[in-house]
């Protein structure tokens, strides 16, 4: 088995908490987590409710190996509507609280309604109880898990908890769980404050068990590891260097947009790589870059632990920032750095530890904020209207006085909380915005890359890098090295990187395992882990058969395929320069071939041969 | 040659697979809370401290217990509780200047790390060879020990 | 060279067997006075609920005296001739010894009441007195247990387990008034009674009656408890009238050095009858306490064996669970004048953790420490009291959150600042 096979239903406007069986059947075609809890969503909800509505369901979901000892084998999702595009929103995060979940006997949790009042979750093993959050309500994620965990007096409580911006409403609020793993894009943490639920404290002792076949599965999961020590991504760069590891590589091959992705390319990449993140600074003689950590059961360990420099001015007046915490990952890095044009490493981090402290999507409040410097470098924005900010390209200060006024919520904060779409069409430039379906791109060029622009047209969740991340073949050479600059091929690639991770994060694992492991090491673990039959097919099947229950519900929501699409300026404005000069985005080629393989109408709906295949009405 | 646990902290990234491995070993589920082998975590420092019984030469454990539950096991050179014979008394948890004898609510007794009978599932479950099982004399083991030994002051003796 | 070792609980014992290690030739004599193999009164309350059977309580196995080469010999020594080295028996023989270990431990006081000595009024003490109880303390029997200190409050839950009507009377302010603190004491107490335990404080017991349907207790507050058993655990002394003419030294129990040595030549003194070193005071105490008669034990005999063995002091420690409410105290649980604390109090949770630190050289010293509620890693305070470990910027840490304890000593011991 490996699911615990029980559910705990949270009806806030009761105030209910009540637990039920697991659906197998369904557990059986979706496997778990973000398949099955997308699942439960699809059946419980109508696509169209506003997702700030009570009405809207949010949940939190483990997979059948999270809580076991398969590498990265802690990870949960949440699974909601998402208010930052409209569509399925579902955000993966690490950290430790995925496998207390399992502790506490729970494959998932669904919250229904909305609470009267501010409340917080906590669950020890069978016992689960709305407590009062009055207190907590006002509060950043940090203050609220230290003050929750001194209310139970017990260190191994893991929390999950929304900062002050979600509470406010800002679009691209995330989940922090263990102070510095997210679940973090699509505004998730804005739906869970949009229900006056702070946080999910859980505690769990009961144990993880009946693994179906342990034989087998300590053979699969034994393997798995081995493939992950021995893989030079996996095994060395990624535990060395975390993903930064791609910040100078993918500068190097022209694939790294810059100031709202104005340009490719970015002058000061060396000096935010995690390169320069292994530096000393001249101040205290140490490096940026503490050390390495893991998040729960992961043999790769790319968690980044950093420190600012206490001289600098981010932090100089603010000892509570001087001790090391989650750092940089590269699409923070890119987001907060290249992107808003800022080189200065010390403010990323900064910055990145109150993304971090107080519940905000690095990538969508960087993209932001450099939507922002590029009205403001036009004119669009006044600086009366930034609250004095002189919101350049390059400047740190801009970017650190933007952060802290998100979380402290002054208007101009209020502004850039609404995300670069809202945003850019409030001052007359929805050109601007460097989004699909609403939400704002990760770090690589679709214009210098051409397969990841045609995963990021057509992701469910709006842009995104990890709903197929053909880079590893496009950059990388994984499986197999395709061209950056071809687009033939990359609907089929597009397809099978989709297909293959909708496995990987309903399994709950990490897609990081993905530079290193292919569906003949990830299948076994779960055919061994899980009962019915895991077979490589199966679980591709079961990819594919998630990824168009994604796409019925954004069609139902109202989306068509004119929203699988990118914006105008990586579609018309060339590459100025660099290795990549000259070319756009070939989405036009690619995506009628990609419905095609997909077994889609070229208006971009399954059909009804391709539903009945995947079993899907 | 008698081998032992080394531990090394720098080495270490908190992943908890020895704690799902020691607790699989002795209880057939994954239960990091049941593991003996304890990952401390210091978030501010960034640093992480695998840490468990270091089978010290003392057993203070071993001489606490009312009940003679805690026995050597001459081959691993573990002190080991003896479930039948363990009443639950909790002086071994007073007793052991390391804090690696536990009570057990679940099972009303002590549990602590028993080197898996001289082939510890911790250290083979261990990613970066922060956990490993080396010769005893090897240096680095003592130093935990040592430090904890020297420092107290009951256990000054001289032969 | 023969070792004579009086007494056969713990720390005769440990005594026995360390010397039988140190020095495998020797010939020792392991003398106890109870009609048992030797036991530990710390199983006692486990033997009154059933958890284990009689031989649960037996230190070691049967055969293991004789496989040790350790000869047991159940007599009673009436006293001892320090000059001729040798030890007097009831039957009127002697034995001749060239070291002697006495670790003849301690017996319950008898408090000075009318009817202390009716057949229905027990102590608890030895494996007797626990058939006795056993077979009294039935469902529903009505038992009144007088003195609510460390041992009346171990037996406590065997009483509850065995169902019985109980009430505690206690003469302190408070439950284990010598082990814990106000706040501890009072959760205890809280505790006890939130799970249908009448709990006495600052009662005393005038007199024990013997009524038609039982017992009266009456009370000193006028009070008066119907009782078909009491319990009277209102504390111990040590054996020592055996020895008062033999020249030794002593006070409360016979005084003995940080060897464990007494005043007079190749006589040794451990456990509960031994007035050792406290290690957080340098005064002279007796504990009655496990864990310092195993240490005192293993001292005395490496110095009877020719080694060379000091100690700086024995740390006084208990542990209690007291209907699952656990409960410890560690040495200067009450504090010092002018030493830092840190704590934590959440009554509703019946969590309590208390830090007391030292002063001077020692402020950032943890010299005492009580907790109720905690399991996980309690050994550290011992730890970190005992090798006086200098906690630096943990103090502060600790101050602000006491949980943090095990960090503290983790960080400390592993130098971890100094990893990179």
């Amino acid at each position: 088995m490996s699911w615990t096979r029980k559910i705990l239903r949270v009806n806030l406007t009761e105030g209910t908490c009540t637990p039920e069986p697991l659906n197998m059947e369904w557990a059986k075609q979706y496997l778990g987590q973000r398949g099955l809890a997308t699942k439960y969503l699809v059946e419980e909800t109508d696509p169209n409710v506003d997702a700030l509505s009570p009405e809207n369901l949010f949940i939190m979901a483990t997979g059948p190996l999270t809580g076991t000892m398969a590498s990265t084998g802690g990870r949960y999702s949440v699974i909601t509507k998402s208010p930052l595009t409209g569509a399925i929103a579902c955000s993966n995060s690490g950290g430790f609280i995925g496998n207390e979940f399992k502790n506490a006997g729970l494959d998932m949790i669904i919250f229904e309604g909305k609470s009267p009042s501010p409340v917080y979750l906590y669950i020890e093993n069978d016992k689960a109880e709305l407590k009062p959050a009055d207190d907590l309500w006002g509060k950043s994620a940090w203050e609220a898990d230290e003050m929750i965990h001194a209310k139970h007096q017990d260190p191994n409580i893991k929390i999950a908890v929304v900062g002050r911006p979600a509470e406010e409403g800002c679009l691209y609020s995330a989940v922090i769980n263990d102070l510095h793993r997210a679940a973090g894009r699509s505004g998730v943490g804005t739906v869970m404050a949009s229900k006056n639920l702070k946080a999910v404290a859980v505690r769990g002792t009961l144990g993880v068990g009946g693994v179906d076949q342990p034989q087998e599965f300590f053979e699969a999961v034994n393997a798995g590891k081995k493939v992950l020590a021995d893989n030079a991504v996996t095994g060395e760069g990624l535990p060395a260097y975390g993903t930064q590891v791609l910040m100078n590589v993918i500068n190097g091959v022209g694939g790294l947009p810059a100031r709202n992705m104005r340009d490719v390319g970015f002058e000061g990449a060396e000096n935010i790589s995690a390169e320069a993140m292994n530096e000393p600074r001249a101040s205290d003689g140490k490096p940026n870059l503490t050390t390495n950590g893991a998040c729960f059961g992961c043999t790769i360990a790319c968690g980044r632990i950093s420190t600012v420099d206490k001289t600098h001015f981010s932090v100089k007046d603010k000892p509570q920032y001087h001790g090391a915490s989650g750092g940089l990952e590269y699409e923070a890095a890119w987001s907060l750095g290249a992107d808003t044009g800022v080189d200065d490493l010390d403010a990323l981090t900064y910055v990145n530890f109150i993304c971090n402290e107080d519940g905000l999507d690095p990538i969508s409040f960087g993209c932001t904020v450099a939507a922002a410097m590029e009205l403001y470098e036009e004119g669009q924005i006044s600086n009366d209207e930034t609250g004095g900010i002189d919101l350049r390209f390059g400047s740190a200060e801009a970017l650190v006085a933007c952060v802290e006024a998100v979380v402290s919520g002054t208007d101009f904060g209020k502004t850039l909380g609404m995300g670069s779409k809202l945003l850019c069409e409030k001052y007359g430039k929805p050109e601007l915005s460097m989004t699909v379906k609403g939400q704002e791109f990760p770090a690589y060029d679709p214009r210098g890359i051409q397969g990841i622009g045609l995963a990021y047209a057509t992701s469910n969740r709006g842009a995104c890098h990890l709903r197929g991340y053909t880079i590893a073949s496009e950059i990388l050479g994984i499986p197999v090295k395709t061209e950056q600059a071809d687009s033939d091929g990359k609907p089929e690639l597009v397809k099978a990187f989709q297909d293959a991770t909708a496995v990987v994060d309903s399994a709950g694992l990490c897609v990081f395992t993905t530079f290193a492991w292919g569906m003949e090491d990830i299948a076994p673990q779960i055919d061994a882990a899980c009962e019915g039959d895991w077979s490589i097919d199966k679980c591709l099947e079961a990819g594919e058969r998630i990824w168009n229950m994604e796409r019925q519900y954004n069609n139902a929501a109202g989306f068509t395929a004119d929203d699988d699409t990118l914006p105008k300026r990586l579609l018309k404005e060339a590459i100025k320069s660099g290795p990549t000069e000259g070319q756009v985005s070939k989405l036009g080629e690619m995506l009628p071939v990609y419905y095609e393989v997909r077994g889609w109408t070229p208006q971009g709906v399954p059909t009804a041969e391709t539903l009945s295949r995947l079993g899907l009405s | 040659m008698q081998k032992s646990l080394h531990l090394d902290p720098a080495k270490c990234t908190g992943c908890l697979q020895c704690e799902m491995a020691c607790s699989y070993e002795k209880l057939g589920e994954f239960n990091p809370s049941r593991s003996v082998i304890k990952v401390f975590t210091f978030h501010e420092e960034g640093r992480f401290a695998p840490y468990t019984c270091t089978q010290c030469d003392e057993a203070w454990c071993l001489r606490a217990c009312p009940v003679d539950a805690i026995t050597m096991d001459l081959t691993s050179g573990a002190k080991i509780v003896i479930d039948d014979k363990c009443v639950g008394c909790k002086v071994c948890t007073i007793s052991c200047p390391f804090g690696t004898v536990n009570y057990v609510q679940e099972t009303g007794k002590v549990a602590k790390c028993d080197l898996c009978g001289g082939d510890p599932e911790c250290a083979k479950a261990c990613p970066t060879d922060a956990i490993t099982w080396i010769d005893a004399n090897a240096t680095g083991y003592d130093r935990m020990k040592a430090f904890a030994e020297k420092s107290l002051p009951s256990a000054n003796t001289s032969a | 060279m023969h070792h004579i070792i009086i007494g056969a609980g713990p720390g005769g014992v440990v005594a026995a067997e360390t010397i039988r290690k140190t020095n495998p030739n020797d010939q020792i004599t392991l003398i106890g006075n109870e009609p048992a193999p030797p036991y530990s009164r710390m199983a006692i309350p486990y033997l009154l609920v059933d958890d284990i059977k009689e031989e649960g309580t037996f230190l070691r196995s049967s055969d293991h005296y004789h496989q040790q080469s350790i000869e047991y010999l159940q007599a009673n020594v009436t006293g001892i001739d320090a000059d001729a080295k040798t030890c007097e028996l009831s039957d009127g023989s002697s034995l001749a010894y060239d070291q002697l270990c006495i670790a003849t431990g301690s017996t319950p006081i008898s408090p000075p009441i009318n009817g202390i000595d009716l057949p229905n009024v027990h102590s608890c003490w030895t494996l007797e007195d626990a058939r006795q109880i056993l077979s009294l303390a039935k469902p529903q029997s009505r038992v009144v247990l007088m003195g609510a200190g460390f041992i009346g409050c171990i037996i406590l839950e065997s009483l509850v387990k065995r169902k019985v009507n109980l009430s505690v009377i206690e003469m302190g302010s408070r439950m284990v008034p010598r082990m814990l603190d106000e706040k501890a004491g009072g959760l205890l107490k809280k505790w006890c009674v939130d799970d249908g335990v009448g709990v006495y404080t600052s009662t005393k017991v005038n007199a024990i009656e013997e009524a038609d349907d039982g017992m009266n207790v009456i009370l000193d507050n006028g009070a008066n408890i119907k009782a078909d058993l009491v319990i009277s655990a209102t504390g111990v002394k040590s054996n020592t009238t055996f020895v008062k003419d033999s020249g030794l030294d002593i006070d409360h129990g016979i005084l003995v050095n940080n060897k464990m040595q007494t005043n007079l030549p190749n006589i040794y003194a451990v456990g509960d009858v031994a007035q050792g070193m406290d290690f957080s005071t340098g005064e002279y105490t007796v504990q009655a306490i496990q864990p310092t008669a195993t240490d005192h034990g293993r001292i005395a005999a490496l110095n009877m064996a020719g080694k060379n063995a000091e100690h700086s002091g024995s740390l006084n420690m208990n542990i209690l669970d007291t209907l699952g409410l656990i409960s410890t105290s560690y040495g200067l649980w009450m504090g010092v004048e002018g030493g830092d604390t840190a704590e934590i109090y959440t009554p509703e949770l019946f969590k309590y953790m208390n830090l007391r630190f030292g002063i001077n050289d020692e402020a950032d010293v943890l010299v005492g420490a009580t907790t109720i509620g905690m399991t996980e890693h309690v050994g550290v305070l011992r730890g970190l009291i005992e090798s006086k470990v200098h906690l630096g910027h943990w103090k502060q840490r600790l101050i602000d959150d006491p949980m943090r304890i095990m960090d503290a000593y983790v960080a400390s011991t592993q130098e971890l600042d100094n990893v990179v």
